[in-house]
C-alpha cells in the first residue's frame, strides 16, 4: 500500500476495514463513489412517519400513565441501521459526505422529541442529496419534520393569517435566522433583522401534518402570512412557491458557495485550508449550479488534499475507524451511540445548531484524548485472533512508523498491542 | 507561589519552562478564585429577574410572567425555581445587574458568544479573556465539563475536567504500563503529546482530591459538575480560575416549562458550588453571564426570540450583594432597543473588568491586556465589600 492509497482510505474514506479490497487506483476509486447513490443495503431504517407516530404513541402513553418508549426504540433502531452502513459500506467517501452534510444541517436529539426523527432525517433528507445539487439538499432539509421541529419552523404562524388571527399566534424567527447564518449565505452576507423577520414570514405555513397514517411535511395556507415579502432586496411571492424560489436563490448565492467550499476544504484538506483551494471549489460550485459531487471531485484534484500531517479525527470519526478496523460481529459490537457519547461527541446530539467543530482545537483536549486510549483498551478486549502488526499494516500501511511498530512488538499482550495501535498518533488522525 | 502550586498540581515541575524571573514577576492570586458560569443560548432576563414593578411588563408578555415570584425588594422578583439563589441573595452574596449587553449586536448565538468570550466584537482578538487573566496572574485554570470554551482558550495552559466515564475504567489494573506507552508514542507529537501528558497528571490530582467524596463519581449533570468544581477549587493546590457551561436557554417555544427545566439545575449547581467551596466562598467571585437577552414581547409560539440586553449575576462571600444594581431602562415601547429588545444600559465587560480588578487588585494596564481595545468601557466600582 502506498501513501496515496493509505490517505484515500483514511482521510477520504472511513478508515480501512481489513476485509475491504485495497483500491488499485485510489483517486478513481474515490471518484466512482460520487456517481450515483447505491441502493441502501443496510438493515431497514425507520422513517420520519414512523417517528411522528412514535411521538404520538408516547404522548398517548404518557397521558395514560404508561411508560411509552416507542421514540427511544426508534432511535436505537436508527442508530443500528446507520452503524451497519458506516461499518459495511463499499463507498466510504460517499458515506463520509452524508455525515459532513448532516453536520452542516445539524439537528439534535438534545431536543428530546427529535430522538425518533434524527436518523430518518439523515436517511431521507441528507443521504439522497449528499452528492446531488445543494439546492435540492436544502429544500429536502427544510421540509423534513426533524428540521421543522428542531428550529421551530413548524410552529411559526403568520400573525395576519387566518390561523394567526384566530389563535393569536405569530412568527418564530429561529429557523430563518439559522438558515441564513449557518445553512446558506452566512453573517458576512450583510442581511438585517428586517430580512430575518421577512424571511420568517415567507416560510410561515411550512409545517407538519401530524395526523393520519403517513404524517409528514405539509404546507398550511391558513397559517401563511399574506402578501409579498422583501428579503435581502428580493421580492418573495406569497405562498409556498415564493419560499421555494427564495430558498433556491439562497442555495445558489455566491456567498453560500464560498461557505460550502470552505466546509469541504476544512474537512478534507486542513483546519485552515489554502485560500486558493477554497476559491477553486467555490468556482466549481458556481459553474455547476451547486453540484456537490463536482465540488468533491475538485477537492480530490487539489494537491494540498494529499499532503500535510492529516486532520485530527473527531471522536465520531475515530470510533468508526476503530470499529471498521476491528470488524467485530454485530453481536459483539459496542453501540456507536454510547461510544460517541463517552468520547465527547454524542451522535446527532450537538449542543447548538452550528453542529460539531471540524478543527483540531475542539478535539485536542488531553482528557478527551485519554478517553480514546481508555476506550481503545476496552474495545481491544472484544477482538479475537487479530495480529496487531498485521492490522497496523492493513489499516495504516506506510502511515505506521517504525517507532509504533516497535511498541506494538514489545507490548505485554495482544490486547495491549491492539489498544496501542488504536491509541497511536497515526490512528488519531486521518 | 502560584508557579509552585501549579507545578505541584500538574506534577510537572521539572518540565515547566518558566524561569526564576517569571516566578518573581508572577502576581500570585493566592486564595482568590474567579468562576464563570456561561449560560449558552440566550437567557431571558425578564423571565428570571422579573421587573414586576414595571407597568409595561404584563401588557408585553403576561403569560411569561411566572407566578409566585420570590421577593427581591419591591420592584424586582426572582423566578420561583431559583430558591437557592434567593437564599444567597438574602444573605447579601448576590449582585444582579439587570440590563447589560456584550459587544455584539447581531443576535447571532455564535457571534454573540464569541464576542462575550473574546471580550471584543468581530474576530479581532484570538482566545478568551479568562485565559488572558490566567496568563497574567499565572493562575491555574480549569474548564469544567469536557471541552475548553473559547473563554479559556489561549496561550495559558488550561486543564479540563469531567467525571470519568464509568463504562471505561482506566486499564491501570490490567496493564500498568499502558498509559506510559501511549504517552511515549505521543511524546514527539506537537499536537497531542503535551495535551495528553498534562491530562494524565490532572487525572491523578483529581483522583486524589475527589476520592474522598462520596459524590465523586457524579454522573454528569450540572449540579454534580459544579460540586466537583467547587471541591477542586477549594483544594489548597487546586485551580483558581474556572469556567462552567450550561445550555437550554434558547426558549423560542413554550418558554416557561423550558426555562424552569434549565433554572433547576442552575440553581442546584450554584448552591452546590457554594457548599463545596466551604470557607473558600469568602474568597470566590462567581460571574453568571449569557450571550444576549430575548425579545420583550412573547413570540407566536409562546416563546421569545433572540434579543439584546440581559441580566448578569455576581455571587460570592465578598460580593457587595443583596441588591439589584445598575440602570433600568424600562419597558416602555419607545425605550426598547430596535422596538423589540431590552435596551442595554451598560457593557457586560464593565462588570467583568470591575470584578476582576477588585478580586485580583488589577490596574488599568492589566485590564487593558485582558480586554484589549476596550478603553472606553470603564470598570464598574463597588462590586466587592472591602
Amino acid at each position: 500500500m502506498d501513501t496515496r492509497t493509505a490517505l484515500a482510505l483514511a482521510r477520504f474514506g472511513l478508515g480501512r476495514c481489513p476485509a475491504e479490497e485495497v483500491p488499485r487506483d485510489p483517486v478513481a476509486w474515490l471518484a466512482a463513489q460520487l456517481d450515483a447513490p447505491p441502493p441502501w443495503d443496510g438493515p431497514p431504517m425507520p422513517t420520519a412517519a414512523e417517528g411522528l407516530r412514535a411521538l404520538r404513541d408516547d404522548r398517548a402513553a404518557q397521558c395514560a400513565g404508561l411508560p411509552g418508549g416507542a421514540g427511544r426504540a426508534l432511535l436505537h433502531r436508527g442508530a443500528d441501521a446507520a452503524t451497519s452502513a458506516l461499518l459495511g459500506t463499499a463507498a466510504p467517501l460517499r458515506e463520509r459526505l452524508v455525515w459532513v452534510w448532516a453536520n452542516h444541517f445539524t439537528v439534535s436529539r438534545r431536543r428530546p422529541m427529535l430522538a425518533p426523527l434524527v436518523f430518518p432525517y439523515v436517511q431521507e433528507a441528507i443521504r439522497p442529496h449528499a452528492t446531488g445539487r445543494f439546492a435540492d439538499l436544502l429544500l429536502a432539509v427544510v421540509r423534513h419534520p426533524a428540521m421543522l421541529l428542531y428550529l421551530d419552523l413548524a410552529l411559526s404562524v403568520g400573525p395576519d393569517s387566518p390561523a394567526g388571527q384566530r389563535r393569536r399566534r405569530g412568527l418564530n424567527e429561529n429557523f430563518a435566522r439559522e438558515c441564513l447564518e449557518l445553512h446558506t449565505v452566512g453573517r458576512d452576507a450583510g442581511y438585517t433583522q428586517a430580512d430575518v423577520t421577512e424571511f420568517a414570514a415567507a416560510l410561515t405555513g411550512w409545517s407538519i401534518d401530524r395526523d393520519g397514517a403517513a404524517p409528514g411535511f405539509a404546507f398550511f395556507p391558513a397559517r401563511h402570512q399574506p402578501g409579498e415579502k422583501t428579503v435581502m432586496g428580493r421580492r418573495v411571492a406569497e405562498g409556498e412557491e415564493g419560499g421555494v424560489a427564495f430558498l433556491r436563490w439562497l442555495a445558489t448565492h455566491p456567498a453560500t458557495y464560498r461557505r460550502l467550499a470552505a466546509r469541504l476544504a476544512q474537512h478534507f484538506i486542513a483546519d485552515e485550508p489554502p485560500a486558493g483551494a477554497v476559491g477553486h471549489i467555490a468556482g466549481v460550485l458556481a459553474a455547476t449550479g451547486g453540484d456537490l459531487a463536482a465540488a468533491m471531485r475538485a477537492v480530490l484534484a487539489e494537491p494540498a488534499a494529499w499532503q500535510g500531517a492529516g486532520k485530527l479525527r473527531a471522536p465520531f470519526d475515530y470510533a468508526v475507524a476503530v470499529l471498521r478496523a476491528l470488524d467485530l460481529p454485530p453481536a459483539r459490537r459496542p453501540s456507536l451511540l454510547s461510544v460517541t457519547g463517552a468520547l465527547g461527541q454524542p451522535w446527532l446530539d450537538a449542543p447548538l445548531p452550528d453542529g460539531w467543530s471540524d478543527q483540531a482545537a475542539a478535539w485536542n483536549d488531553g482528557e478527551l484524548l485519554l478517553r480514546r486510549a481508555d476506550w481503545a483498551f476496552a474495545v481491544a478486549g472484544r477482538a479475537e485472533a487479530v495480529e496487531p502488526l498485521d492490522l497496523a499494516a492493513a489499516t495504516l500501511g506506510p502511515l505506521c512508523d517504525a517507532t509504533t511498530a516497535g511498541a506494538l512488538r514489545q507490548a505485554g499482550s495482544r490486547r495491549e498491542a491492539l489498544a496501542l495501535l488504536f491509541a497511536t498518533p497515526a490512528f488519531f488522525r486521518r | 507561589m502560584s508557579l509552585t502550586r501549579r507545578a505541584t498540581l500538574l506534577g510537572l515541575g521539572a518540565a515547566m519552562s518558566l524561569g526564576g524571573a517569571s516566578l518573581a514577576l508572577a502576581a500570585a492570586p493566592g486564595d482568590r478564585r474567579f468562576v464563570v458560569v456561561l449560560l449558552r443560548g440566550g437567557l431571558d432576563a425578564l423571565g428570571v429577574l422579573v421587573p414586576r414593578g414595571d407597568p409595561h411588563l404584563v401588557p408585553a408578555r403576561q403569560p411569561l410572567v411566572p407566578a409566585g415570584l420570590l421577593d427581591l425588594g419591591g420592584f424586582w422578583g426572582l423566578h420561583p425555581a431559583l430558591s437557592g439563589l434567593h437564599r444567597l441573595f438574602q444573605a447579601g452574596d448576590v449582585l444582579a445587574v439587570p440590563a447589560l449587553a456584550g459587544p455584539d449586536r447581531s443576535r447571532s448565538h455564535f457571534a454573540a458568544q464569541d464576542a462575550l468570550e473574546c471580550g471584543a466584537p468581530g474576530q479581532g482578538i484570538a482566545g478568551g479573556w479568562l485565559n488572558r487573566t490566567a496568563l497574567l496572574l499565572r493562575a491555574p485554570a480549569l474548564a469544567v465539563g469536557g471541552d475548553v470554551p473559547l473563554l479559556l482558550r489561549g496561550a495559558a495552559p488550561v486543564d479540563s475536567f469531567f467525571p470519568a466515564a464509568p463504562a471505561h475504567p482506566p486499564p491501570d489494573h490490567y496493564a500498568p504500563d499502558y498509559y506510559m506507552q501511549v504517552l511515549a508514542l505521543h511524546g514527539d507529537d506537537a499536537l497531542t503529546g503535551p495535551a495528553m501528558t498534562k491530562a494524565l497528571a490532572v487525572r491523578r490530582f483529581e483522583g486524589a482530591v475527589l476520592a474522598a467524596s462520596a459524590q465523586a463519581a457524579g454522573r454528569g449533570g450540572f449540579p454534580a459538575l459544579a460540586a466537583a468544581a467547587g471541591r477542586l477549587l477549594a483544594a489548597a493546590d487546586g485551580p483558581r480560575l474556572a469556567a462552567l457551561e450550561l445550555g437550554g436557554w434558547d426558549t423560542h417555544v413554550r418558554q416557561e416549562p423550558r426555562l424552569v427545566a434549565a433554572l433547576h439545575p442552575l440553581d442546584a449547581g450554584l448552591t452546590a458550588l457554594h457548599d463545596a467551596l466551604g470557607a473558600g466562598w469568602r474568597q470566590t467571585v462567581v460571574l453568571v453571564v449569557t450571550e444576549f437577552g430575548r425579545t420583550v414581547r412573547m413570540n407566536g409560539a409562546g416563546g421569545t426570540d433572540h434579543g439584546t440586553a440581559t441580566v448578569a449575576l455576581l455571587l460570592g462571600g465578598a460580593v457587595a450583594g443583596g441588591r439589584v444594581a445598575g440602570d433600568w431602562p424600562g419597558l416602555a415601547p419607545a425605550r426598547l432597543f430596535e422596538h423589540r429588545d431590552l435596551q442595554p444600559t451598560g457593557d457586560v465587560r464593565a462588570l467583568v473588568k470591575g470584578a476582576l480588578a477588585a478580586q485580583f487588585g488589577l490596574d488599568g494596564a492589566a485590564l487593558a491586556t485582558i480586554f484589549p481595545g476596550s478603553f472606553d468601557v470603564a470598570p464598574l466600582g463597588g462590586l466587592l465589600r472591602v
